[in-house]
């Protein structure tokens, strides 16, 4: 890597211009593209996300996260990255590695503030500027598997990360609901998003899927039930699984450890698993 | 001229943004010269028009968090419900989260339309002092999408705030979506010819949501948002078999208490997970009168009396202050 200077995003120097290069370019070597979609907020996405790609990285994949939540970037804290310098190379910004081997990349907005508590006031067009950036001009080397992380909602990130990857495969989008209807009714306009915009959609994951007490064992379903199971079953999409409501798994968030090897025996552990398994099945299949 | 007018093009920055006139989008369009000029980045008269509506409204109050899904819609619901107990007042609560509009789920009203008549649009009632308004009245199935960008987001706020008639109110509260964007911006400048009494900043436990709400409450400061306070919610659960609680989301952080010395904020309250509180919201029922001696209710009742007493301390220090 010919390092440069570190890159801190000034928004007084910021420039906005879209990117002349072409996507391609940076893209070129990356496999495969995945959206992580809800349309509700704090569903999981961030955690789902996270999961996945550790997942999938404990499974030999070289796996990417592109973190296009401005205002909230949580995938940072998660991972346990700190706030690391972002480099400059010849054909572009250098992700983020979470380990020598580099089988985790990471880009987010979490990575570029000086000061982490600074509010991201910005309105669409600025953010669709850096989003574009972030799709075309990070170089990501070579990725079994690029995720997605969005954050809530139908709007400028969303369609700014779809123009901006128009020149690259979409595999499609898996999209996180917690059992509520409340929760649901926002995920069914997502569906209607992706329909739209010709994203296919993977699956439905029902995150916060009950809580089973650590005392007695009594389930509790804390956010209702069944919710995007039902979900799935109305709209004709796949539903990948449940995950519970797990404390040990907040925990780990929390404290950016990895939950997939810190707790390989659990209920959540084999849920995710087996999300990132049909997750890969559905991949490999195309 | 309206901050995307129709002819403008699909990616129009609007039309008082500070690339108006100048970005690539703007190639072409017939307003281009005009935009460029500056002539729209004059001061938009809904703002004052927006001032003089609502000066029939006492009370304005923002339900904000930066963090999604950690309760504002059912907290801003609930507050609505709990204030509207009182029938001598007139409340009414505005949902500007356009893309995800939940609260005519939470208070029953999913389904209904918006009419429209000499005055304006009517906002739809919950009960005869509690009248609502959300882009969800104007979607014609649940499964429609509002796939806007900011600027045409930014114009259905100020249709909100100019064209609903609302009549004289005791309160006007404002549920956002999360975030520090166009939404925020929007409601913040829309309502600048006005008095707003404050924001009341919800969070959840964990430092995955603190780390957001650190920023929103930047936000707050940088645009002279008053926060009348935090409330932490999601805050324990207690098992309702062994009674035994335990933190789905923990405060490995210290929770909004340590977040609050920190920032020298008053910690409103905190209210315990309820299952019960996701099944009312589901099910379009106030749960503070569903189950009104359980700890989550009794926990928003306090809550709510704060709100009222810093709404009517402020207005007895103004009136001492004539």
């Amino acid at each position: 890597m010919t390092g440069s200077q570190p890159w801190h995003l000034s928004l007084a120097r910021f420039d906005s211009r879209p990117s002349a290069e072409p996507v391609h370019g940076n893209l070129g070597q990356v496999r495969h593209v995945v959206l992580v979609l809800s349309g509700k907020g704090g569903v999981g996405k961030s955690t789902i996300t996270t999961e996945l790609a550790l997942a999938l990285k404990h499974a030999g994949k070289k796996v990417g996260i592109l973190d296009v939540d401005l205002c909230g970037p949580s995938i940072p804290r998660m991972l346990s990255m700190g706030r690391p310098d972002v480099h400059q190379c010849d054909s572009g910004w250098v992700p983020v590695y979470t380990d020598t081997q580099k089988s985790l990349a990471l880009m987010s907005i979490g990575f570029l503030l000086e000061d982490p508590d600074e509010a991201v006031v910005w309105r669409g067009p600025k953010k669709n500027a850096l989003i574009g950036q972030f799709v075309s001009d990070v170089a990501w080397g070579e990725l079994d598997v690029l995720l997605v992380d969005t954050p809530p909602g139908t709007s400028d990130e969303h369609l700014a990360v779809l123009e901006n990857l128009k020149k690259h495969r979409v595999d499609g989008a898996i999209l996180v609901t917690t059992p509520q209807a409340v929760s649901t009714g926002d995920v069914r306009r997502e569906i209607t998003f992706c329909k739209k915009t010709g994203v296919r959609i993977l699956g439905i994951v029902e995150n916060m899927s009950g809580f089973v007490c650590p005392h007695c064992s009594e389930c509790s379903n804390v956010f209702s039930k069944g919710g995007g199971e039902e979900l799935a079953k109305t709209t004709g999409s796949v539903f990948l699984g449940c995950v519970p409501l797990d404390p040990l798994l907040s925990a780990s968030i929390e404290e950016g450890r990895d939950f997939t090897q810190s707790f390989p025996d659990s209920a959540t552990f084999s849920a995710i698993s087996s999300i990132s398994q049909t997750l890969l099945n559905s991949l490999q299949t195309d | 001229m309206a901050d995307v007018p129709e002819n403008a093009p699909e990616h129009c920055p609007g039309t008082t943004s500070e690339q108006a006139g100048k970005s690539a989008p703007c190639q072409g369009c017939p307003n281009q010269k005009l935009c460029a000029s500056g002539a729209t980045k004059a001061p938009d008269p809904a703002i004052a028009e927006i001032g003089e509506k609502l000066s029939t409204v006492k009370h304005k109050i923002l339900v904000l968090s930066g963090k999604g899904g950690v309760g504002k819609s059912t907290f801003s619901a609930h507050l609505a419900h709990a204030l509207a107990s009182d029938t001598t007042k007139e409340i009414a609560l505005l949902d500007v989260d356009i893309c995800g509009p939940s609260i005519p789920r939470i208070v029953g009203l999913e389904g209904e339309q918006v009419h429209q008549s000499g005055s304006g649009w009517s906002p739809v009632y919950v009960e005869d002092n509690l009248a609502v308004m959300s882009i969800g009245f104007l979607l014609s199935s649940p499964d429609d999408a509002v796939i806007w960008r900011g600027p045409k987001k930014n114009g259905i706020i100020k249709q909100f705030l100019r064209d609903v008639d609302w009549g004289e109110l005791d309160y006007l509260i404002v549920d956002t979506p999360p975030g520090t964007s166009d939404e925020h911006l929007s409601i913040v400048q829309y309502l600048s010819a006005t008095h707003v009494d404050g924001a009341i900043i919800i969070t959840t436990p964990q430092e995955v949501s603190l780390q957001d709400v650190r920023k929103e409450i930047r936000f707050c400061q940088k645009v002279k948002m008053p926060i009348i306070g935090v409330v932490e919610n999601m805050s324990g659960f207690v098992c309702p078999k062994c009674k035994n609680t335990s933190q789905i989301f923990p405060p490995s952080t210290g929770g909004a208490e340590k977040m609050c010395a920190d920032l020298k904020l008053p910690l409103l309250g905190k209210v315990p997970l309820d299952p019960r509180i996701a099944r009312s919201c589901d099910e379009g029922r106030s749960f503070l009168s569903e189950v009104p001696d359980s700890p989550a209710a009794e926990a928003y009742q306090k809550i709510v009396k704060t709100i009222q007493d810093y709404c009517s301390n402020r207005v007895t220090e103004e009136q001492s202050t004539i």
